[in-house]
């Protein structure tokens, strides 16, 4: 008697047979088949690629629905789970929109006197933990960090210190890491410095 | 019992002693007697148990930052991902495939599921109402959820009318996706 190791879905992080009740199918598949090609041959058999994918599901469906519960009853599951997958598509592609459609804005305030904050907001699309993020930039310029709400009740960071164009170069990096560099970057800088010339580096 | 479950709800999370720990197995296997000879295998004697406990006094043990059981008042649970690594220790009860799209949204577990053809319940004796089954799904290797039984098996099969099984803990609840960092 020992353990068993189980394997599950890299997608949708079910054990491989119930992927199907998650209306991620598609994607589940072709997960299986990269990593565990054995359990996908168990599992969904060797179907014909090209097949249209209703169908592939219609048989999917049929081979692991081998069961009691009659036609219609199973019809009706079918199409249920066919339902829930083109939903879940959709979702997906209007979170993908919205995700290319934000953008992050990042603003200069001035303080008093040469002191500066820059703040960054439109950053939660992303899926980055905030705290984390404002924790590197901390040690990263060796300023004071935090994640705060701003008026419009969205998270922002908000960094001590002019660091701006840094900021933004690092911006740019993380979103290039990120594969996301059609996601426009705004800087906004409310206030000019008064004289350009007396710039300290 | 984990519809809602978040980071927010967890209040404290410290490591337990090895002599609470060793109570703990020894209450684990009480509870399942099969669980004996992996017992050192789900836990091993090194390992550091964490608790974390949560609002409505959930408890969750930890082994390597795996949720293995936990517990609401006395009763250990074991988690789903034990469950999969050694699902005979359990009773276990089966459903109809057309029930799996409802207990993986987490509603409760009707009777009729229970007793259709293609699902599966213990012959008598049966369990006892209010005890902890896993409940697995025809065509299926792994389970999906696990529930207390709300009737005895005996009744489910006689009276074969509403809820039967309350839902404790499925595939894809906040406890199943939740991770520590």
């Amino acid at each position: 008697m020992s353990l068993r190791e189980v394997v599950y879905c890299g997608v949708c992080s079910y054990p491989p047979e119930y992927c199907e009740f998650t209306g991620k199918l598609k994607r589940c598949k072709v997960w299986l088949k990269e990593n565990h090609p054995d359990r996908y041959n168990e599992l969904y058999g060797a179907e014909d690629e090209t097949a249209e994918d209703a169908a592939e599901i219609d048989a999917v469906g049929k081979k692991l629905g081998e069961s009691s519960i009659g036609e219609e009853r199973e019809n009706k599951l079918e199409k249920d789970l066919l339902k829930l997958q083109t939903k879940q598509e959709n979702r997906e592609q209007r979170e993908l929109a919205k995700k290319l459609s934000s953008k992050v804005i990042i603003k200069r305030e001035a303080r008093t006197k040469r002191k500066f904050i820059v703040a960054i907001s439109g950053l939660e699309v992303f899926e980055i933990d905030m705290k984390k993020l404002a924790k590197t930039f901390a040690s990263k310029f060796a300023t004071g960090c935090s994640v705060s709400k701003n008026a419009e009740k969205k998270e922002e960071i908000v960094i001590q210190g002019d660091v701006l164009e840094d900021v933004e170069t690092y911006i740019h990096s993380l979103l290039k890491e990120k594969g996301m560099e059609n996601v426009k970057v705004e800087t906004i800088d409310t206030k000019k410095k008064k004289k350009p010339t007396t710039e300290t580096k | 019992m984990f519809k809602k479950f978040t980071k927010d709800d967890i209040h404290s999370r410290s490591n337990v002693k090895s002599s609470v720990q060793r109570t703990l197995k020894t209450k684990l296997v009480n509870q399942y007697p099969k669980l004996e000879p992996v017992i050192d295998e789900l836990i091993p004697k090194k390992s550091q148990v964490e608790i974390i406990k949560c609002e409505d006094k959930i408890q969750l043990y930890t082994v390597n930052g795996e949720v293995l059981f936990f517990q609401q008042f006395d009763e250990l649970i074991p988690s789903l991902r034990l469950v999969h690594k050694f699902p005979e220790a359990y009773p276990t009860v089966q459903v109809d495939r057309g029930a799996i799209k409802f207990v993986l949204s987490g509603a409760n577990i009707m009777c009729p599921g229970l007793t259709s053809p293609g699902a599966k319940l213990p012959d008598a004796p049966g369990f006892e109402k209010d005890s902890v089954v896993i409940i697995k799904a025809e065509n299926k290797d792994s389970a999906l959820a696990i529930g207390r039984l709300l009737m005895s098996t005996d009744d489910i099969k006689s009276i074969n009318k509403g809820h039967g099984v309350e839902m404790i803990h499925h595939l894809g609840d906040p406890l199943w996706d939740f991770t520590l960092e």
